[in-house]
C-alpha cells in the first residue's frame, strides 16, 4: 500500500490537500455577492462558506476562523456588508497571521453589488497565481486528519459501511493519523461500550457525560438524531440507529474528547462533542449533515468519510468527501454520486477487511488529488449556524 | 443460537432479531427458530425480524445491545418495526404522523 503522500505547505506549518480559495460572506445579506464573485471561478477551486446571522456569536466566530485558516485553505476573502455584527477585523487579523493573502470587501464601502463582484473577482484572479507558489512537500500519514459522519443512514449502514469505515479509522490510527467521529446524539445507548474505550478515567467520565447531555438536550427538544427516511430504512429506534453509528469509530482507544473549532492535541481517535453546553437554546444542534461536516473540518479534518444507505448526494467545501454506500441497492440507483460500493459485502462479494483496506486506500489517493465523486458533481454543501460552547476540559485532552 | 436462512443475518450471537440481508417478499419460506416460516409481508433490505416469540415489554437485541423494547407479543419471523416496538430513550418522529409514543 502506497502510504506516501504530498501535500500544500502553509506558512503556519500545517499541511493541506487541497489548495482553495474560500470566499466568506459574513452575513446572508452579503451572500449573493459572494456567491456571484465565485461563480466564475467554480471549477477551479473557490468555495463558498458563510454565517447567516446579524448578531454576534462566539461559536461562529470561533469556526470561521479555524476553517479560513485550514490546512486545505490557500487564500480568503471575506464579503461583508458593513453593518452587520460578525467581527471582519479579527477574522481577517487572524488569516493574515496564518501567512495566507486575505482581503475584505465590504460592500457598503464598494459601492454596492457589481462593484464588489468585480473587485472580488479582480482579487481571486491574483490570489490564484499566488497559490500556484505554494510549496509542494512530502506529508506523512500521521500528519493526516480524516473526519467521518453518517447521514441518510438506514438498516444497512451499521451493517456494511460504517464497520468498515471503522476498519480504515483502525488502519489511519495504527499508521500514526487522526480520526475524528462525531455526532454524541448518536451515541445515545452507547455511553457505557464508549466510555470502556477511553485512555484514561477521567475521559471516560467526559465522554459519558457528553452523551448525557445529548439525550438531555434531545429530550428537551423532543426530537432526536432521527430522520423519517430512517424509520424508512428500516431502523426503529435512537439507539438502534445509535449502535450502527458507533461502529464508524473502528477499535482503537479513544484518545480526546474536542469541540468544534478545536484540534485534537495528539494524534490518534477523537469524539467530537457537537451538542451545545448550557440550557437548550439556538434550536436544533446541528440543523443537517452539513452543518456537522463544517464543525470536522473546523477540527482540521482534511477529508470526511461520509457513510449513507438511503443515500445522500452532498459534499462539502474545503475538505473532499468521500461517499461510502452502505446499501447495495442504492449504490446501483445513485452510483454516480457515489465513491465505494459497500453494500456489496451483504452480497458476500467482499470481506470487512477489504473493505476497511479498501476506503483507507481510498482516503490516500483522494488526499494525493484523485477527485471524489461529490467533487467531480461540484457539491459544495456549508452550513454553519448559532450554537453556544464552554471550553473542553483538561480531562478530554490526555497528554499521554 | 436456532439455524435461520441465508438471507437472514444474525449481527451478534444475542441477538433476538434477524436482519434482512436483501428484499424479501411476502410468501417467501424461511427458516427462523428451527421452523419454516412463511414471511407475512415483505421486508426490504435491513428490516429486522424476530429470531423467536418476545414477549410484550421484552427488550429487543441488536448487535448483542437493547436497542428499544417490544410493546406488544411479536411472534418468531414477525416483522419488528415501529408499530410493536419502541426506545428505551426517546421517542421516534415520522413524517406526517409526529412522535410515535407508546
Amino acid at each position: 500500500m502506497n502510504t506516501q503522500l504530498t501535500g500544500y505547505l502553509r506558512a503556519d506549518g500545517r499541511k493541506g490537500i487541497r489548495n482553495v480559495i474560500v470566499v466568506a460572506y459574513l452575513v446572508e445579506c452579503a451572500h449573493h455577492v459572494a456567491r456571484a464573485v465565485a461563480a466564475p471561478f467554480g471549477e477551479s477551486g473557490v468555495h463558498v462558506i458563510g454565517f447567516g446571522g446579524c448578531y454576534p456569536n462566539a461559536y461562529a466566530d470561533r469556526m470561521m476562523k479555524a476553517l479560513c485558516t485550514h490546512p486545505n485553505v490557500g487564500g480568503v476573502l471575506l464579503v461583508s456588508l458593513g453593518c452587520e455584527s460578525f467581527d471582519r477585523a479579527s477574522v481577517e487579523a487572524v488569516v493574515a497571521e496564518s501567512g495566507r493573502p486575505v482581503k475584505t470587501f465590504v460592500i457598503q464601502r464598494e459601492g454596492g453589488t457589481r462593484t464588489t463582484i468585480d473587485a472580488g473577482r479582480k482579487w481571486i484572479t491574483e490570489a490564484q497565481t499566488a497559490l500556484q507558489d505554494v510549496p509542494r512537500v512530502p506529508m506523512s500519514v500521521a500528519e493526516l486528519t480524516v473526519g467521518t459522519i453518517c447521514g441518510g443512514s438506514d438498516a444497512t449502514s451499521g451493517l456494511t459501511a460504517n464497520p468498515g469505515i471503522g476498519r480504515a479509522f483502525d488502519l489511519l490510527v495504527s499508521n500514526g493519523g487522526t480520526a475524528i467521529f462525531e455526532e454524541t446524539g448518536e451515541l445515545i445507548g452507547c455511553e457505557d461500550i464508549m466510555a470502556s474505550r477511553a485512555a484514561t478515567p477521567d475521559l471516560a467520565i467526559a465522554l459519558r457525560e457528553s452523551v448525557e447531555k445529548a439525550a438531555r438536550y434531545y429530550t428537551t427538544l423532543g426530537h432526536g438524531s432521527f430522520a423519517p427516511g430512517n424509520a424508512e430504512g428500516g431502523l426503529t429506534t435512537q439507539e438502534e440507529k445509535s449502535m450502527g453509528a458507533y461502529s464508524k469509530s473502528g477499535g482503537s482507544v479513544i484518545s480526546g474528547l474536542i469541540k468544534p473549532g478545536e484540534l485534537p492535541a495528539l494524534p490518534g481517535l477523537h469524539l467530537l462533542d457537537v451538542v451545545p453546553d448550557g440550557e437548550v437554546r439556538f434550536g436544533f444542534p446541528n440543523i443537517n449533515d452539513n452543518a456537522e461536516i463544517a464543525e470536522l473540518i473546523a477540527c482540521g479534518s482534511h477529508v470526511i468519510l461520509f457513510s449513507t444507505g438511503r443515500g445522500s448526494v452532498v459534499g462539502s467545501a474545503i475538505s473532499p468527501v468521500i461517499k461510502v454506500c452502505a446499501n447495495p441497492e442504492t449504490y446501483r440507483h445513485l452510483r454516480e454520486d457515489m465513491d465505494v460500493d459497500a453494500g456489496r459485502l451483504l452480497e458476500g462479494r467482499t470481506t470487512l477487511d477489504e473493505l476497511g483496506r479498501e476506503i483507507y486506500q481510498l482516503t490516500l489517493d483522494v488526499s494525493n488529488g484523485r477527485t471524489t465523486a461529490s467533487e467531480e458533481l461540484g457539491h459544495q454543501e456549508f452550513v454553519l449556524t448559532y450554537k453556544f460552547f464552554e471550553p473542553s476540559g483538561p480531562a478530554c485532552h490526555p497528554t499521554t | 443460537m436456532s439455524p435461520h436462512s441465508p438471507d437472514l443475518l444474525r449481527i451478534s450471537p444475542d441477538d433476538n432479531v434477524l436482519v434482512a440481508v436483501r428484499t424479501l417478499e411476502a410468501g417467501a419460506l424461511l427458516e427462523i427458530d428451527g421452523c419454516m416460516i412463511p414471511l407475512g409481508a415483505r421486508a426490504s433490505l435491513g428490516h429486522k425480524l424476530a429470531a423467536r416469540d418476545i414477549a410484550p415489554g421484552e427488550k429487543i437485541i441488536k448487535y448483542g445491545v437493547p436497542i428499544g423494547s417490544a410493546t406488544i407479543a411479536i411472534p418468531a419471523g414477525g416483522h419488528i418495526h415501529l408499530h410493536n416496538m419502541k426506545s428505551d430513550y426517546l421517542p421516534t418522529y415520522l413524517r406526517g404522523k409526529g412522535c410515535v409514543e407508546s
